[in-house]
């Protein structure tokens, strides 16, 4: 549910301390581009910092960026591109800033290889509640490596990120080879998942929410890597875009959902029979293979006024069943869904304490919140996640619970003991923070 | 933090043995719901409220004191309720329905009943807006009745009381407008409680589990108004505009 607060612009980190040691009782929260799919940058009678005016970005010798905590994703891009490098890890939007890419601890579809966000961080800057500016290094004093530990993934209540240094990678054209398989079923598209993901740097599935039965889990698995200049053609090397385009189509309000069981099921089986059933090779644009919703914008409108949320979690391999479990009992309910997305994790973080990801499998699913009898299927289904050992994202949640969370993050008493040392009268506060008592 | 499923987490009941408030935090019961203070005279009826919301399942149910009446005591329990954790909702349940002919006979009686259902309303509406509008966020709740829509014969006192605290609650949801806390009027036709127990139910009348119903679709909706029953607001509009010398005659 939406809150009240005070935006403040800042336009330096003079600006950020002023606002820090000036903070009333409801605190301060930073905000990034807002991306959050529940209330993580909310703070309901409280400040919030709008860092947007941070946003410079340098590019170092070594391929390192330097950037404001308000620089967005979108911005870096084209300017890694023109010089031959990429981000090191990309969410599935582009619109996001590097301070919340920090504070989410950010995956993409390289995870099994190249861990999250916060696995490529150089340094931050980061303004504490006494109104210190500290420059954490992950090889600095332990107390620094830990403050810094915990402020990757630590949904930004440790302190109002200002700067990053991050390392990047290698990307010789803006264009990546993709590799493109069908699976009929989700024991297929699992398999093929566990067979073949090292081989990719990068890997996703698309799976069908609303397949039911025997076609329960079907999916398109898209696997690629970025491509030498040799490998695309010239003609279209020539017309390569360094920028990636800004929304082409804007999903207007509308009063009534367009979304739902017909209309929804249609998609999708559309959308699995257009994708071939085996095809390699195929030269795709970045900004297509990496952010396909990018191109249309509010398209969290389609689902109406009432809007949807997000239901991702991530369990060990042990717990694959609760993979199925989950598609079983949502497509059980006819609910809607055209945004399903599976993915293998590599190894976590097991340092930052609120870092999301955790080896094994991450289930992402879309649902419009109005949908009957919801809450109560996505509470038996955080039992069966915490059972086998799993966790929610926190940046993708607007409707568990502390203990959920508590079970979740072993880490999670270490990250209060944390916040209680270096923000005793508790600044830095959000919305998500009260409601999950984090 | 009512939660994106509209699952409210802490729940402040004034007036917190009343039958429809009762049933309200039933109706709101989830594994969200954590924190749920009723504020009532000490009674045994207030303890066997508690434990049987807690037999029902309801976590973390206390009970503060609280006299309707006695409004400089109201600043410091509400801030001692928000001072415990944010509140997302706020039931404001109490009143008394007196004896229309008692009243009349002794006006000390229909001050005392003014002084519950308006004043002490006043005050705990007043006091509840500003913490609310402080947390930005939640909603306030308030049972007004639609015998406050327009006076009759048969229970104008109370009337009186519902009208002046429903003027003050629908024009508080105009303050709070963009504060991020909310107003929810709840206007019910005849309800089958204890404190009606004693009377003959009128057409249309309704359980506290149904003004509960509607009180959660109210703030699933964001409403500022409920009826119960909902075509209530139909009949209500139509006695409203009656002539005076039609309406004065009429059974009600």
């Amino acid at each position: 549910m939406p809150s009240r607060a005070d935006l403040v612009a800042v336009s330096s980190v003079d600006d950020v301390v002023a606002v820090v040691t000036g903070a009333g009782p409801r605190g301060v929260l930073a905000r990034g581009a807002g991306r959050s799919y529940g209330d993580a940058a909310q703070n309901g009678g409280g400040a919030v910092l709008d860092l947007s005016a941070l946003c410079d970005v340098e590019l170092l010798g070594d391929g390192d960026v330097v950037a404001g905590a308000g620089a967005l994703l979108s911005e870096i891009v084209p300017l890694l591109l023109a010089r031959g490098r990429f981000l090191p890890v990309t969410p599935g939007t582009r619109f996001i800033t590097v301070g919340g890419a920090v504070a989410a601890d950010v995956h993409g579809k390289n995870h099994h290889v190249d861990g999250s966000f916060g696995a490529h961080v150089r340094w931050v800057d980061l303004v504490t509640a006494d109104g210190s500016l500290r420059r954490l290094t992950p090889t600095g004093a332990p107390e620094d490596a830990a403050l810094l530990a915990a402020t990757i993934g630590g949904m930004g209540l440790t302190g109002v990120l200002v700067a990053v240094r991050f390392a990047t990678i290698p990307s010789p054209t803006s264009f990546v080879r993709v590799q493109t398989r069908r699976a009929p079923d989700l024991d297929a598209l699992m398999a093929l998942m566990v067979e073949g993901d090292v081989d990719f740097r990068y890997s996703v599935a698309w799976v069908d929410g609303m397949a039911r039965g025997a076609r329960l889990g079907r999916g398109v698995l898209t696997r690629g890597d970025h491509v030498e200049p040799h490998d695309v053609p010239a003609r279209r090397r020539a017309a390569a875009p360094l920028t990636a385009d800004g929304p082409r189509l804007d999903v207007p309000p509308v009063p009534v959902s367009p979304l739902n069981r017909v209309s929804l099921a249609a998609f999708n089986e559309a959308w699995f029979r257009k994708a071939p059933r085996s095809r390699d090779d195929e030269i795709t644009a970045l900004a297509p293979f990496f952010y396909p919703l990018d191109a249309v914008g509010c398209w969290n409108r389609l689902y109406g006024p009432r809007g949807f949320l997000q239901y991702q979690f991530a369990v060990p391999d042990s717990g694959g069943e609760v993979v199925r479990t989950s598609l079983e009992r949502l497509a059980g309910m006819g609910a809607p869904s055209f945004l399903s997305v599976l993915k293998r994790f590599g190894p976590g973080r097991p340092e930052s304490p609120l870092s999301f990801p955790i080896e094994g499998w991450t289930l992402a699913i879309d649902v419009p919140a109005r949908t009957p009898g919801l809450a109560a299927v996505l509470d038996d289904l955080d039992e069966l996640v915490l059972a086998a050992g799993g966790r929610l994202y926190l940046a993708k949640d607007s409707r568990a619970v502390p203990a959920t969370v508590a079970g979740g993050y072993p880490g999670l008493d270490a990250f209060r003991s944390l916040r209680a040392d270096v923000d005793p009268d508790g600044v830095f506060v959000s919305d998500l923070s009260r409601r999950l008592q984090l | 933090m009512t939660d994106a499923l509209d699952r409210p987490t802490s729940i402040l009941v004034l007036g917190g043995t009343s039958d429809i408030a009762l049933a309200t935090v039933r109706a709101l019961r989830s594994p969200a719901l954590r924190r749920v203070v009723l504020a009532a005279r000490p009674s045994e009826g207030r303890d066997a409220a508690v434990s049987s919301l807690a037999r029902d399942g309801v976590a973390g149910v206390t009970a503060v004191d609280f006299d309707a009446a006695a409004t400089d005591s109201h600043d410091e329990l509400l801030a001692t309720a928000f001072a415990d954790g944010d509140v997302d909702v706020v039931l404001v349940a109490f009143g008394v329905l007196g004896v229309q002919q008692e009243f009349e006979d002794d006006p000390d009686l229909a001050v005392e009943a003014a002084q519950v259902n308006y004043v002490g309303a006043v005050s705990v509406c007043l006091r509840a807006a500003r913490l609310l509008t402080a947390q930005g966020h939640g909603t306030l709740v308030v049972l007004s009745s639609v015998a406050g829509e327009r006076a009759r014969r048969s229970n104008f006192v109370y009337g009186s009381t519902k009208a002046g605290l429903d003027a003050l609650a629908s024009g508080l949801a105009d303050a709070l407008h963009g504060s991020g806390a909310h107003v929810l009027v709840v206007r019910p036709g005849f309800v089958r409680t204890g404190m009606t127990s004693h009377l003959e139910p009128a057409p249309l009348s309704v359980t506290a589990e149904q003004v509960a119903q509607a009180v959660v679709a109210g703030l699933r909706r964001g409403s500022t108004v409920v009826y119960v029953p909902a075509a209530m607001r139909v009949v209500m509009s139509g006695l409203r505009h009656l002539p005076r010398a039609v309406f004065r005659r009429l059974p009600i």
